[in-house]
This record gives C-alpha cells, structure tokens and sequence, in this order.
C-alpha cells in the first residue's frame, strides 16, 4: 500500500469514526455552556443506539431508525434535566445515574436484539465527479454516509448559532452568570432544559449512527465507553464547536492509527489506547495559558435559584 | 400575590438523622417501584420477579451467603469512596482500582516464590499498594493541574480492564488452562479461606468491617479526617487555614484506591483462585459502590448496612438473571434508578411541611 | 411634579415615588431595603399589598415582566456574564423584532447613541472581565437605557467607586433625571442622601420610617430615624502608644489571578500599637495584599518582614504559627466552612496544636470547651456550639472568625472590610475589638473601603491606586478629599516614610 493511499484510508475511515465522537460533543457542549454538566452521554449513546436498531430492523429504514434514537436520547436526557435543574440534584451523581440507567435499560430490553442483521443500514455514498478529485475526494466523497455531512453541517450552525444570535448570547449568559440572565428576563432553567436536551437528542443521534451505519448491529454495551471520551472532548474543545470538531477527528485519527499498530503490539492493549490518549490530551491542555482564558462556563454544575448569591 | 394556604413549605437548614434514613427508605421503595413497572411493562411479573429477588437473596442460607459475599467488595470500596467523597474527589475509578488490586495479588500469589506464610500478607499488602497508585494518578492530576477527576478515574477504569485482558490472553496466560484466558490457579497458600460450604472469605470480611470503624475514626476523631472534611466542605476555608489540599486529595485517593485494591485481593484470592477476565472479577462492584457510599452518606459505617443492601440487589440480580432469563445489566437499571430517587429526594429531605394558617 | 408612577405597599410600607426625582432609600444593612427593590423587580413576591404604577395596580411576577413595565434594576453585584462582550450583554435578552438573529450595527449605533448622549463611554466590543469596576456599571446603566427603563433602581452604586467616580455618576444621574426618568437610589451613605437625593425614605428593621423632602432634613435627623437612636460619630480612641516596629514590607510585588501585576513596589511599615488603614477602591491591590501578607499568594520580588524575620513566600500556616491573624473579607466563602459547627470552626486553624489535639486524635472535649469560652467572651450568638456554622447570622459569623483569629494573641492583624455588610451593633463590636487588640500592642493592617470607617479607626491611612502606595498620611491630619484624590491616582509627595 503506498503512502497515498493509506492517508486516504486513514483519513476516510477518521472522519467515519469521528462522526459519532463529533455529534455527541457538540450536544454536551451546548449542555455544559448553559451549565449543566450532563456525565450520562455514555448512558444516552446507547439508548440511542438501541431504539435506532430496533426501529431500523422493524421498519426496515435506517433513517427513521436514527430519528429514534435522536428522540430516545432527548427523552433519556430529560431525567438529568428533571433531576438536576428543577431537583437541583448533584449533576456528578445525576449523570451517572443516567449512564447506568442507560447500560441497564438498553442492556434488558436488547436482550433480544444481538447477532440479528439489519435489513438496511444508511448507505455509504460517493459523489460522482467529486470523488475525482484527487486526495482529498476519496476521502471527502467517496463511501461516507450523509450523516457525516450532516454533523460537519451542524458544526457550523452551531457555531454560528452560540456566537452569532441571540439564542447563542443568552445560552453562553446563563452558563457564565445565570443570575445575570434571569435578571433580564430570560428564563434559565428554559434554556438549561433545552440545552440538556439538544445534548441528549445528538448523544442519541451519535449512538444510532454507531448502530446502523457505521457497524450495523446491536451488542450490549457497545458504545463501549466512547461516552466518556466525549466528556474529555469537550473540555478539549474548550466549549467551543469548531474546536470540537478537530478535536473529534483528531481522536478518531488516533484510535484508527492504533489500529495500524496491531501487527506489532496486541489487540487489548490497543484498546486501552483511546482511554489513555484522552488522558494525554487533557494533561497536555491543561498546561497552556490558554486554558485559564478560555475556561469552563463559569456555573458549570451550579444550580440556579432566584435570590440566592 | 400569593394567597394565604393552608400548609406551607419551609427550609429546613439542618436535616435530622431520622428524616434521612426515612426519606432514603423511601427513595429506594420508589426506584423498586418504577423498576417493577418497567418490568411489567416488558412482560414480566413484577411480583414474581421481586418474590425470586428476595428468596434468592435472603430466603434461603445459601442465598444470604451469596448476599454477604457480594456486600465485601461493596464495603470495601464502598468505606474507601466515603473517604474521597468527604473530600470532594470524585473517585469513579474504584473499578479500576479493584481490577488493579487483583492484578498485583495474582502477580504475587504466581511468581513471587514468597514462602507460604507471608504469601497471602504479601498478597494484600501488594493489592493495596496497586489500587492506591491507581488511584494516586488521577489524584496527583487532578491536585496539580487541575485535571476532572471523574474523567481521568473513568478512563482508568478502562486502562485496567484492557490491562487485565491482556495479562490474561498473554503474559500470564496460564499454560495448564488448555488456551482458556486465565492465569494458573492461585497455589493454596494463596486461597483465601472461606466459611465451610459459603463463598464467604472471611478475613476479608473482617478486614471490610474493620476498616470501616478504622475510616470512621479517620474522619469523625483525627487532624487528618478534620482537615479531609475541611477540603471536601470548603476548599478554600482549607487554602486559608493552611491546609494542603495536594496532601489531601493524595491521602484520600491512597486510602480510596487501596481499600478498593484490598476488594479486588479478596476477589481473586477467595472466590476465583486466578486472575480471569476483568468482568467475571467485578460485576460492576466498583460502580455500585459510588451508590453504597452516597445512600451511607458518606458516613463510613453506615456503609457497613448499605452495602448488605447492595449485596442483597447483587445477589438478587443474578437469580433473576438465571430464572428469567435477563442480562446482567439487569442490576445496572436497579442501581441507576436507585440512584435517581436517592438524589431526587434529597431536595425533598431540605424541606419541612407545616400546616397552618399563619401567613408570613 | 406629576403624581406618580410608582406607589409600593408590603409589609406594612408604603412608599411613593414622583416622576423624575431621585428618590433615596435609606437605610441600614438588613433593613430591608432590597428585598423591597426586589418585589419592585419580580424577583420576590409579595404576601400581600399591591404596586401601582401611574396610578394602575400591576402584578410584577418576574423580572421580565419588571422590563415590560421599564422597570430597570442595577444590582450591587453586577449581573453581567463576563466572558461575553458588552454589547452581547447589552443586548442580552432584548427582542429587537429579528428572532434570533442580531442587527449589530443598529445595535451599535444605538449604544453609542446613549453612551454619547450621557457620557458614558465603554468599549462595545471590550469583554466585560477586560473593563474596570466603574465602566461595568456603566454598562449596567446603558442596558437599563437601552431597554427604555423610565424607573431606574440602583442598589448601593457607590459602594465600588472612586470619590471621583461618584461625583460623575451623580451627574449622570442628573442628566438622566432632566430627561424624564425616575431613579430609586438605594444606600446607606447619609452624604449620598444630603448630595444626590430629592425625597428620601428611610426604613429600619422591614419598616418605613419617615419619608421627607431631602432639602427639609439633614444628616443627624436621618441618622436618628435610621438607627432609632442617637449615633454616637466618634469612637472613643486613646492615643496611639506605637511599639516596635513589626511589620515591614519592601518593594512587595506581586501578580492577580489573571496574572496582571497586582502589586507593584509596595513598602510600608506597621507598628506594635497602631492601626494602619489601607484605603482604596476596590480592586487595586488590597486583596492580593491581603493575600500576601498572610501566604495565599506568592510574591514575585520584594520582602515582608514580621518582626525581623523574613516571612516571605512562608505558607499560610507557618505565618499563622507567626502570629500573624487574618480576618479575610469572603468572612463565610473563605473564613468559615458552613456545614461544620461553630465549635469546629473556632479551632479552624488551631486544630492541631495542643490542647486540641492528642497526637493525631482530636481533643473534642477541649474544643468544646474553647467554644464555650469563645461563645461567652465576643457574644456569639448560636444554638449550641455543635451547631452548624450556617445557621449563624453575618454579624456571629464575623464575632467566630474574630474569636478564632484573635484567639492566640497575634502579634498582626490583617483584617479586610471587618464590618462589610454588619449591622451598626455588630459594626460597633467588631471596631471595638479592634482598638483593643491595639491597645494590647498588635499591630494593625485594615483594608477598608469605607472611608468613614478608615477615618475614624486609623492612626495612620495608606492609598492604595493600580496596586501602588500613592502615599501614607497621619489620620488626624487627612481629609477625605485628599484621600479621594489619591484614590483615583493622584500621588502625593513627600509624605511616604
């Protein structure tokens, strides 16, 4: 294989794996910007993952299987939501309730559901004529699914969304300094609510791309922890969603290369890669003068009540 | 303007200890209510599956011993996480620190040629030492860069069970296993004795139960434990005083780590007898043990009584996973769902309800 | 002058407001004061009694419907996010007819309209954690403005300005007042009142007090109706009896949080026996001094001295164990842990010294007994000693901090804003504590924005302006003006020793 082509490879199947990992991070980051700290991606991804496979294998469609698994994970997230804005419960322990919750749910009532084939997956498509393009076509355009696109696509509208509009404004002002926010009006535990459950419908979207196109199947379990490397890649993005997209990519780059490396070193250790890269990269961040500047939403896990300073 | 009603909702700056336990019996009634409609919900009786739970977990000598021998790992990591919790460290890594613990207990009952008396010592002593560094990275991260200790614990939790695959499926692989992916059996000076016909390794046990009076002095009589809870209640009350949080966080997460290590010894040395996959160590003991030392409320001994509870949960769990059919994860819903009423009532506990016709 | 706007009735107070006046409430901390501007605002509601505007009866149920109404509020502590822009503060949570889009050059053309109208220049694009204390409150002001607020209510706006700076906000007000709006100026500054106000009503303990033309009244009459009784303006005060020299500080610098020089050249001295006042607005030096002196933060060149003996860059506790007490400003986020009791808290920082500890137990029987004693001697008033700590009121609060770090003779006190927020008996205590420990022979570093207090405790008075000592006066010679000068940065000459 010639260097050519093995960055295109590598480069094609980073932007696959990347996908779910970029969907998912932009969700929290919209979470945690209003301050709410959401640590049951994990739990939400497999939910979604869940109810996208189920949904596609009965109905056949892989599309309305994905639109389930956004809806699962909306409504999945609205127990964090419930739990931690009105409750005003301790956001650590509420997410991983969540994630557990999810683990435990999607583990009884998939019971059913493992080694069946799906009927139809989303379709890997390739651009005529795009795909000529060298290098960056085969890549780009060739065997990627629309979902990809669509998560580059909302990269951008959401980006816009937080820094250009009006929405964006008062989501950033709820998480920085909700008092500030309610002060003029706008309802914080609103936009905490709607923030939680943006988060919860893309975790839900990310785990129904992992399980009905980018693996087509359902095993128990089979986000496999990739929840929690979306918590580590938020704070990578410092909140911020272009940041999140490199930082998606780049993780999907490396957890592919490590694939590269099976020859010389085994399989499980492999493995452990991506856990130990999430860590690496959370030490490397924290160095940077950078980091104090562009910290985490100043009410990142504080509840709001009105009156109280 | 509000009209004058007929009770009223208050504030309660202090909660008394009778409102907790209540209120706790309360939330867990719940979280097996809601459990019982999701399972009626899917087509299985409630009623039997909650009967299978109880005989299986209390009904009969068997199934209470089977009940004790899950609540160990449980309480003792369950003690470990009320100390880190006390000090606001999020330790979601006891899992990893178990699996750790019972790597270095197998490293040393297999290949440390130690003479038979100091085998099983040495075995705890190393279970230890592993959890507690373990637990110490995330520690020292998280006290000197200010790294999220949830996420570095959980990540090591992942570490540690791909370290434990590998050991198995490689290096440690036992030659005698006919290419299963275990280790050799432990040699029986390295077994853990157990009470006659029970999985009930006793010396564990007692070490559980006296680590949590040793953790409940820690915290309620010593300068460490005062300084612990000073750290955990207001950090920067602790950089004022002349508290050294770096010191702390280490203490905690040594303490944490090790006693989560000491579960994964017991594990090994006395219900297995070989290293085997990291699944079939802990079900998931290090997890549930955030919510045995969260329902204790982060009060060392009473996880003394919680963690039966879980064991009682555990055991149940798998009865029902035998008799019904379910996957293990069955008892990942009971505990989120726990977990959820637990925090959910909490807000519940803050307030008092007095009916009168006084208006403020 | 039209009959008007705004008439508040709760809790038995009614008070009337006239268009275009500025009205002052007056009165003490805790006297209720905010929780009234709060019912005004929608933050609170009322149990019962009614809010009339223009003669209407209307029902504010949130601080939207407050803005609907052009209610506007400015709070002692800004609500601004700081992270975002001043126009995105400023625009915050307006609807400009765009749903979600922004028409940031109508935006900015209208911003710089109303700062230009009433000469309140700010940046529009400057983030607000890049903006001085006094241009975040004119950001405050312009959003008020830019939502068309016809009432304006402002709590303590003064409290973090300059002399100076309260000179221009009055005259903003003014002009403010010319066109049209009604401003409610809430304070307990009887000067402001006298300078600034055309009414005034004074509250004391949740109640209305009297409310009267301000031209019709004067400083004593209002200091009467506030506190209910005659105020006593001087504190008894021996003359100073200066000891040794004990704290010496040389060419001290250090950085902030942010890591901007914080502290630039700094040397004074204080000695055994005298109060040394350090004057300035708020964020120019005094906490990180504060800080520095007590080993919370590093100083990058520079030597303290205490007593000798060099002490610089020492931790926390070896300063502590030098007797050098703290009385930190953040009395409950710093100075106490609010969910352990009061007995705990009084051996905060003494825990592990004899008697309070046995090796490494605690002595709980020894700490209770200190409790006790602590209890009976500053008047701490509290449930038992076992109880938590948050159930204390500010004022016992303060009494624990004073009893914990005088408790071991210090031979320095660095108190910072000791009776911020206290009510006149607990202010009077704590300032009586104060000179006692003078007359002892400690020697006294008090970080203070209140002027009056500094007058009056002093023996002598540093300025403090961008982290440098614009100079050190003799209290009995100083003037409030001079001293205002030099807070807003002019430098005096000759005067440092």
């Amino acid at each position: 294989m010639g260097w050519e082509t093995w960055f295109i490879v590598t480069l094609s199947r980073t932007l696959a794996y990347g996908t779910p990992l970029l969907l998912a991070t932009l969700g929290e980051i919209y979470t945690e910007r209003s301050g709410v700290l959401n640590l049951g991606v994990e739990g939400m991804m497999i939910m979604g993952a869940y109810a996208a496979f189920s949904t596609a294998y009965t109905t056949g469609s892989p599309w309305l299987g994905i639109v389930a698994g956004a809806l699962v994970g909306g409504a999945f997230s609205l127990i964090h939501a419930f739990a931690s804005i009105t409750l005003k419960a301790n956001q650590v322990i509420s997410g991983l309730s969540l994630t557990m919750l999810g683990l435990g749910l999607s583990g009884v009532l998939g019971r059913g559901w493992e080694g069946r084939p799906l009927p139809a997956s989303i379709p890997e498509i390739t651009a005529p004529g795009l795909s000529k393009i060298p290098f960056l076509g085969p890549i780009l355009f060739e065997g990627q699914n629309l979902i990809v696109y669509f998560s580059i696509l909302l990269v951008v509208v959401m980006w816009y969304i937080l820094y250009r509009t009006r929405i964006g404004i008062a989501v950033r002002a709820v998480g920085e300094n909700p008092a500030a926010a309610d002060s003029l009006g706008i309802s914080v535990n609103k936009v905490r609510y709607l923030c939680t459950i943006v988060g919860g419908i893309l975790a839900g979207m990310a785990g129904g791309y992992l399980s009905v196109a980018y693996r087509p199947a359902w095993t128990e379990g089979m986000t496999g922890g990739m929840g929690w490397i979306v918590i580590a890649l938020t704070i990578f993005a410092f909140w911020n969603p272009a940041i999140g997209m490199l930082g998606a990519y780049l993780f999907a780059a490396l957890y592919h290369l490590s694939f590269r490396l099976q020859p010389w070193v085994s399989p499980e250790l492999l493995k452990a890669m991506p856990y130990a890269f999430a860590i690496i990269v959370l030490i490397a961040i924290s160095r940077g003068t950078l980091h104090k500047k562009m910290g985490a939403p100043a009410a990142l896990t504080l509840p709001y009540s009105r009156g109280e300073e | 303007m509000k009209k004058p009603s007929l009770f009223r909702v208050e504030r309660r700056p202090v909660v008394p200890g009778h409102v907790v336990v209540l209120v706790s019996i309360l939330a867990i009634f719940a979280a097996l209510v809601a459990a019982g409609i999701f399972f009626e919900a899917y087509g299985i009786s409630a009623i039997r599956a909650y009967q299978l739970i109880a005989k299986g977990a209390l009904g009969s000598k068997l199934g209470l011993a089977e009940t004790v021998r899950r609540a160990i790992p449980l309480l003792l990591c369950g003690v470990g996480l009320t100390i880190a919790f006390r000090a606001l460290f999020w330790n979601i890594g006891a899992e990893g620190q178990l699996l750790l613990g019972a790597v270095a207990a197998a490293g040393v009952a297999l290949f440390s040629g130690l003479p038979d008396v100091l085998l099983l010592p040495a075995m705890f002593i190393a279970g230890f030492l592993a959890g507690a560094l373990w637990g110490l990275i995330p520690a020292v991260l998280k006290a000197r860069l200010g790294i999220n200790d949830v996420i570095t614990t959980l990540m090591m939790n992942y570490i540690a069970i791909y370290l434990v695959e590998w050991l198995i499926h490689g290096p440690w692989r036992g030659p005698s296993m006919r290419g299963f992916a275990y280790t050799d059996k432990f040699p029986s000076a390295a077994i853990l004795p157990t009470i006659s016909w029970t999985r009930i390794h006793w010396p564990t046990l007692l070490l559980g139960l006296v680590v949590a009076v040793l953790a409940y002095v820690l915290i309620a009589r010593t300068r460490a434990g005062f300084e612990i809870r000073v750290v955990g209640e207001n950090p920067e009350a602790a950089r004022f005083a002349g508290i050294s949080a770096f010191k702390t966080t280490l203490l905690v997460m040594i303490i944490s780590g090790g006693l989560a290590g000491l579960a994964g010894v017991g594990e090994v040395a006395g219900i297995h007898r070989m290293l085997l996959g990291p699944t079939r160590i802990s079900m998931g003991y290090g997890y549930t043990a955030i919510i045995v030392a969260w329902l204790a409320r982060r009060n060392p001994l009473a996880v003394i009584v919680t963690s039966l509870l879980f064991g009682i949960i555990m055991s149940g769990g798998d009865v029902i996973r035998v008799s019904l059919g379910l996957p293990f994860q069955v008892i990942n819903l009971f505990n989120g769902l726990i977990l959820f009423f637990l925090i959910g009532s909490e807000l519940l506990m803050h307030y008092r309800i007095s009916f009168s016709f006084r208006r403020q | 002058m039209k009959r008007f706007p705004g008439v508040v009735a709760s809790d038995g107070v009614n008070l009337g407001v006239r268009q275009g006046e500025i009205h002052c409430l007056l009165g003490e901390n805790g006297a209720g004061k905010t929780t009234l501007m709060r019912i005004l605002y929608g933050f609170y509601q009322p149990d019962s009694g009614e809010i009339l505007l223009s003669g209407k009866p209307v029902k504010i149920s949130s601080p939207s419907v407050a803005l609907a109404h052009r209610i506007g509020m400015i709070h002692q502590h800004f609500r601004l996010a700081s992270t975002l822009s001043v126009e995105e503060n400023v625009i915050l949570g307006v609807d400009e007819g765009m749903g979600p889009f922004l028409r940031l050059g109508k935006t900015r053309k209208r911003i710089a309209a109303i700062t230009e109208e009433y000469g309140l220049s700010v940046d529009p694009k400057a983030k607000v954690w890049q903006l001085s204390v006094g241009q975040q409150q004119r950001v405050e002001i312009i959003k008020a403005l830019y939502r068309e607020a016809d009432i304006l209510i402002m709590d303590e706006p003064t409290s973090v300005l300059t002399p100076q700076e309260v000179d221009q906000l009055f005259t903003t007000l003014r002009i403010l007042v010319d066109d049209g709006l009604t401003i409610i100026f809430i304070t307990h500054k009887l000067d402001e009142v006298m300078q600034v106000s055309d009414r005034v009503t004074v509250l004391r303990q949740g109640k209305l007090v009297a409310t009267l033309p301000t031209s019709q009244t004067d400083k004593p009459s209002l200091a009467r109706l506030m506190v209910g009784r005659e105020v006593v303006f001087r504190l008894e005060k021996n003359p100073p009896q200066q000891g040794e020299k004990l704290l010496e500080v040389d060419r001290l610098h250090t950085l902030s949080d942010r890591g901007l020089p914080a502290l630039r050249d700094v040397s004074f001295e204080v000695y055994g026996g005298e109060i040394l006042s350090v004057a300035g607005v708020s964020g120019n030096g005094q906490t990180e001094l504060a800080e520095v002196l007590t080993g919370l933060r590093k100083a990058t060149s520079g030597r303290i001295l205490l007593g000798g003996k060099d002490i610089t860059n020492r931790s926390a506790r070896e300063i502590t164990d030098d007797g050098v007490a703290h009385v930190p400003a953040e009395r409950i986020k710093m100075g106490t842990v609010s969910n352990m009791s009061v007995r705990e808290n009084l051996i905060l920082k003494d825990y592990r010294h004899p008697p309070f500890c046995r090796g490494i137990f605690l002595n709980y029987k020894k700490a209770e007994a200190n409790a006790q004693r602590a209890m009976a001697e500053y008047q701490i008033a509290a449930p038992s000693d076992s109880s938590a700590a948050k159930l204390l009121s500010g004022g016992n609060i303060q009494r624990m901090v004073l009893a914990r770090e005088l408790s071991g003779k210090p031979r320095l006190i660095v108190a910072v804003h000791p009776t911020y927020g206290l009510d006149v008996g607990a202010t009077e205590q704590v300032r009586q504590v104060l000179l006692r420990q003078r007359e002892r022979g400690a020697a006294i570093l008090l970080i203070s924005e209140d002027l009056e207090e500094v007058m009056e405790l002093s023996d002598r008075i540093l300025v403090m302006f961008s982290g440098r000592v614009m100079g050190i006066l003799d209290a009995e010679e100083a003037e409030t003006g001079e001293i205002g000068l030099m807070m807003a940065g002019g430098r005096r000459e000759g005067v440092r020793r």
